[in-house]
This record gives structure tokens, C-alpha cells and sequence, in this order.
């Protein structure tokens, strides 16, 4: 467990400053939500009226005056893109970093097997994205309870089981990607999280490009879907994670046999 | 049981080339210098031997292991000090060698101190804040605190000031008298020349001379320096021709009598013939076609 501790020591900043960033928005959202739900009647007015933007989002089918409704598109929205950020982030540097850095030679002249460093490195970028969601999801609930609502627990509770489930294929996607970079890659990661944000939103937008969906993490974190279905679309999960494996295993196959400069 | 034996290695990066058909032994027990011009695939080898880079084709042992399937038994018993030593920033001089000692699953805190204590090391100080010297001090340590039987050495002294490369040099003695392995690439022939009991010499790839630095050191050629007027054209096996004034210098490697037959045609008021020094014979083997003596 020497790397999974050394690599939790290197990224703890991070870790501390991702959180804080995305749990402070949400906290924010969530106790603006009395006096947003105050006006309710004109947002939704507002909203009905802004036709593709209100489907992209799913506002459509949430009603902006209940506290799910309200927490589905907004913080939702703050856990998606910063999780989904975070988690490329510290996916697509994990391995790239030591030949970016010219760590790799100092870490890799040790006798551990290549194999082994891999999976102490996988297991602390999932620590990383536990521990991230973990904290956030006590932080909505806190906040919550501060402004008196009643906590919609299934619904909350499905909705960050999604968006873990979306990290986690992220970070594993990533982590295969970054067994292939010997340079700074941040970009690609950002990039590739970015980009499956938007594919998601034009997914909702047009029928024609539903298949979308089934590609992008995202389409299996939909509020709107999961709040009326009170459950998670296990089939998008499902291929979500097979990415996930063979990012993984792309992963092991390649850096097990890379020459490291 | 040889300490490195590599038969016909050969790594190409692409189109480039690494190292060509690399055949080198170098005898457990060994102060074994590996020297060659930049470019020539130093680290190329020893990131071979290292399990680093996958050779291209040919066969290489270290310590008896094979270096693509016994790669992690090699680095249990090898120490590598890299030619540039970097480390994880935000860590201290004590987190760095606790890292590599638990990378091990050794203890080698008693090792560490007095290594950081014989070349003055702060063990306080933040790798971030230490000066390229000082990096390397850090990287001998690591190298050296597990007590390794082999230690492979990437130009070590690059950085040290000469205090500490000496000090530095006593501790690979005392450790190569314990029967500590050392294989030694540097551009420094004076550091060859000092502690290396054998040194093969590497250009382009390939190994062009391989053999106790005694031997290596032996030459047919003569420097000869003059004062006063002489004329060399037509005598043959004259090479790095230097005037000056009324003095001359150059090797020579042709006929003696021929020379001295010259001399005596041309005015010649002071005269010395000795044996070129180490380094002028290994830029010999630097040089394009310098292959023979």
C-alpha cells in the first residue's frame, strides 16, 4: 500500500480544493432554494419559454417549485461538471505525470512489479473520487436540513449514485488513455470530460442523436429521468462500465510493456 | 556468476538507433567504468538493464536474473543512481529515502543518516529546495542505503564539488571492497582512470573496446614535443599537429627511426617523447575510425 499512501499524500491538495470548490457551490444552491421556490411560478414560466435550452438541460420535466426538482438541475449540474472534471483530471495524469515529471525512472527502479503499481495508483484515484463524492453528498444533506426541507432521500440518493458511477467510468477511461501520454495530457482529460458533458446535452436536444446517450457518462445522470423513474438506467451503466473495464485493461496491457524514458 | 552480461543487445527507438548488438560482461566484484562521447547509448544500456526500455532483440542478465522476466529481482538487489535525480516535489530529503526504503519493504533509516551525514545532506530540507548537487546526494543515497550488490552508476559526480566527489569515491571503494559490483558510465576519464579496474568504451551503439584499464590505456603512440624548427611532410603516423611559435606537439605512431632521422635534418633545440596520457587515447577511440591502437 506504499504507492496508494504516497499517491493520496501527492493529491490530497487537490482533493481538498476539488471538494471544497464543488461543495461550496452546492451548499450555495441549496440555500437559495427557499427564495427561489418563492418564485417558482415565474421561473417555470421563464424556463417554459426558452424552448431547446430547457430540454438540454431537463428542465422540461422537473418542476423547478420542489426541492429535487430545483437540486436535479442545479446541483446537478455543479456535481456533473466539477466531478466529472476532477475525476479526468486526476485519471488522464496518473500515469503520464511520472514521464511528464521524470518520476517514472525513480518509481520504476524500485522492485515493485509494474502491475502492482498500477493497481495501488488505480485504487487511490477511486479513494480520490469516494472521498469526493462522500463529502458532498453529506454536504447537501447538511444543507438541506439547514433549510428545513424534507429530504428527498431515494432521489438524492440515486442521483449521486449516478454521478459516481459517472466519475468512476471517467477516471477509469482516463487512466487507460494516460498509459499512453508521456507528456502533459490535463488538456485531453478536460477535453474528453467537456466533451461528453455536451454530448449529452445534444442528446436531449435531437431524437436523431439519442444513441449518444449510451457513449456519454452523463446520459445515465439525468435528474429528470432518474426522478421520475426513481431508478437508475441500469443498461447505460451497465456499457458505462465495460468502458471502464477496458480502460483499465488497456491500461495493464499497455503500461506493463512501456518503455519508460 | 557475472554481475551484467548482455549477448547481442540491441534497442532501437524506431527509426533510431539505441544500442547495436551490445555483447558485455562485467565480472561480480568488479569497478567497471563505462565510457562513451554523448549520443553513444550510455543510458540507453543501462535503462535496458534497468527493465526501463524492453530490448529490441538479444539477451541481457543482470545478477544472474533475466531483465524481461526477472525485472523486479534486479531492482531488489541494484542501486541506481540516475544522471539526473528527480524526486516528488512538497517531499523532504527524510520522506524521499523513506519512500524508497518502503518501496523495498526494508528499513534502512540507520543506513540513510549516515550516508546524508557523510555527504553533508540535510535531511530537514524540501526536495524543491535543493540544489542540483544536492539532488544528486539524495539520489546516492537512495542508490546506496539499501546496500545494494550491484550499483549502477549514471554519471554520478555531475554536480558534486570536488570535496564531496571524493568523499563520495571512498564510499563506492569501501562498498566495491565489500564485493559490491560497480558499474560506472562517465565522461570523466580521470574517474576511470582513479577507481575503474576494467571500462569498455561505447560509440555509436556498439562497444569498440572492452578491456582492463590498464590494457586500454596502452598505446603504440607517443606524444612528442619539440622546440625549434622542424618540417613533417611526408613522414607518416602524425596526428593532432599542434604549432605554436617555435614549438610543436603531436602524436606519433609511425616508425621511430624515421622520426628521429627528421629531427636530425631539422634544428631541434629541446625534445620530449613520452606516452600520451589516458584521456588522449580514449579520444582516440572517440574519434571516427579510431578503433585500433
Amino acid at each position: 500500500m506504499t504507492i496508494v499512501k504516497h499517491e493520496l499524500r501527492q493529491g490530497w491538495k487537490n482533493l481538498v480544493i476539488w471538494t471544497g470548490a464543488i461543495g461550496f457551490f452546492m451548499v450555495v444552491c441549496i440555500l437559495l432554494f427557499p427564495q427561489m421556490k418563492t418564485q417558482a411560478a415565474d421561473m417555470s414560466e421563464a424556463f417554459a419559454s426558452m424552448g431547446a435550452f430547457t430540454a438540454a438541460f431537463g428542465m422540461d420535466r422537473l418542476n423547478f417549485g420542489t426541492l429535487i426538482g430545483f437540486y436535479g438541475v442545479e446541483c446537478g449540474n455543479v456535481v456533473g461538471i466539477g466531478g466529472g472534471l476532477f475525476a479526468a483530471m486526476i485519471g488522464i495524469t496518473a500515469l503520464s505525470k511520472e514521464e511528464r515529471d521524470h518520476t517514472g525512472e525513480f518509481l520504476l527502479t524500485h522492485p515493485i512489479r509494474r502491475s502492482r503499481v498500477l493497481t495501488e495508483k488505480l485504487t487511490a484515484l477511486l479513494l480520490q473520487v469516494l472521498v469526493l463524492n462522500a463529502l458532498v453528498f453529506l454536504l447537501s444533506l447538511a444543507s438541506m436540513v439547514v433549510i428545513g426541507e424534507d429530504i428527498p432521500w431515494r432521489e438524492v440518493g440515486l442521483q449521486h449514485l449516478a454521478f459516481l458511477f459517472m466519475q468512476l467510468e471517467l477516471v477509469c477511461v482516463c487512466f487507460g488513455i494516460s498509459a499512453f501520454l508521456r507528456r502533459s495530457s490535463v488538456g485531453i482529460g478536460l477535453g474528453l470530460a467537456i466533451g461528453a458533458y455536451f454530448a449529452n446535452l445534444l442528446a436531449n436536444l435531437s431524437q436523431d442523436l439519442e444513441a449518444l446517450k449510451y457513449l456519454t457518462p452523463y446520459g445515465y445522470t439525468e435528474a429528470a429521468e432518474i426522478v421520475t423513474e426513481q431508478c437508475l438506467d441500469t443498461e447505460k451503466i451497465a456499457i458505462g462500465l465495460g468502458f471502464a473495464l477496458i480502460g483499465v485493461a488497456a491500461a495493464y496491457i499497455k503500461y506493463t510493456k512501456k518503455d519508460i524514458h | 556468476m557475472d554481475a551484467i552480461r548482455t549477448e547481442n543487445l540491441t534497442k532501437n527507438y524506431g527509426k533510431f538507433r539505441g544500442i547495436t548488438n551490445l555483447n558485455l560482461t562485467v565480472p561480480q566484484g568488479a569497478f567497471f567504468g563505462f565510457i562513451g562521447p554523448n549520443g553513444a547509448g550510455k543510458s540507453t544500456t543501462i535503462r535496458t538493464l534497468l527493465g526501463l526500455l524492453r530490448p529490441t532483440s538479444g539477451q541481457a542478465q543482470v545478477l544472474g536474473f533475466s531483465v524481461t522476466r526477472n525485472r523486479e529481482d534486479i531492482l531488489r538487489w541494484t542501486g541506481y543512481l540516475p544522471s539526473e535525480a528527480v524526486f516528488y516535489p512538497g517531499m523532504r530529503v527524510r520522506e524521499v529515502l523513506k519512500l524508497s526504503a518502503d518501496l523495498r519493504k526494508r528499513d534502512c533509516a540507520k543506513e540513510a543518516k549516515t550516508l546524508c551525514e557523510r555527504l553533508r545532506l540535510d535531511e530537514s530540507r524540501r526536495v524543491e529546495e535543493l540544489s542540483f548537487g544536492n539532488r544528486k546526494k539524495l539520489g546516492i543515497v537512495c542508490a546506496l542505503q539499501h546496500d545494494p550488490e550491484l550499483l549502477i552508476l549514471d554519471e554520478p559526480t555531475s554536480g558534486l564539488d570536488p570535496l564531496m566527489q571524493r568523499e563520495f569515491f571512498e564510499i563506492l571503494k569501501e562498498r566495491n571492497a565489500q564485493g559490491t559490483t560497480v558499474f560506472l558510465s562517465t565522461h570523466v576519464l580521470s574517474e576511470i582512470q582513479r577507481s575503474c579496474t576494467q571500462a569498455a568504451i561505447l560509440r555509436e551503439g556498439r562497444i569498440i573496446a572492452c578491456d582492463s584499464v590498464e590494457n586500454l590505456g596502452k598505446t603504440n603512440a607517443r606524444r612528442v614535443t619539440l622546440q625549434g624548427r622542424f618540417e613533417e611532410a611526408g613522414l607518416s603516423g602524425i596526428r593532432d599537429l599542434t604549432r605554436r611559435d617555435s614549438s610543436a606537439s603531436f602524436l606519433y605512431s609511425g616508425e621511430m627511426k624515421a622520426l628521429l632521422t627528421r629531427l636530425a635534418q631539422g634544428s631541434v633545440q629541446d625534445l620530449t617523447i613520452s606516452e600520451p596520457d589516458l584521456e588522449e587515447v580514449f579520444l582516440h577511440y572517440y574519434s571516427e575510425g579510431g578503433e585500433g591502437k
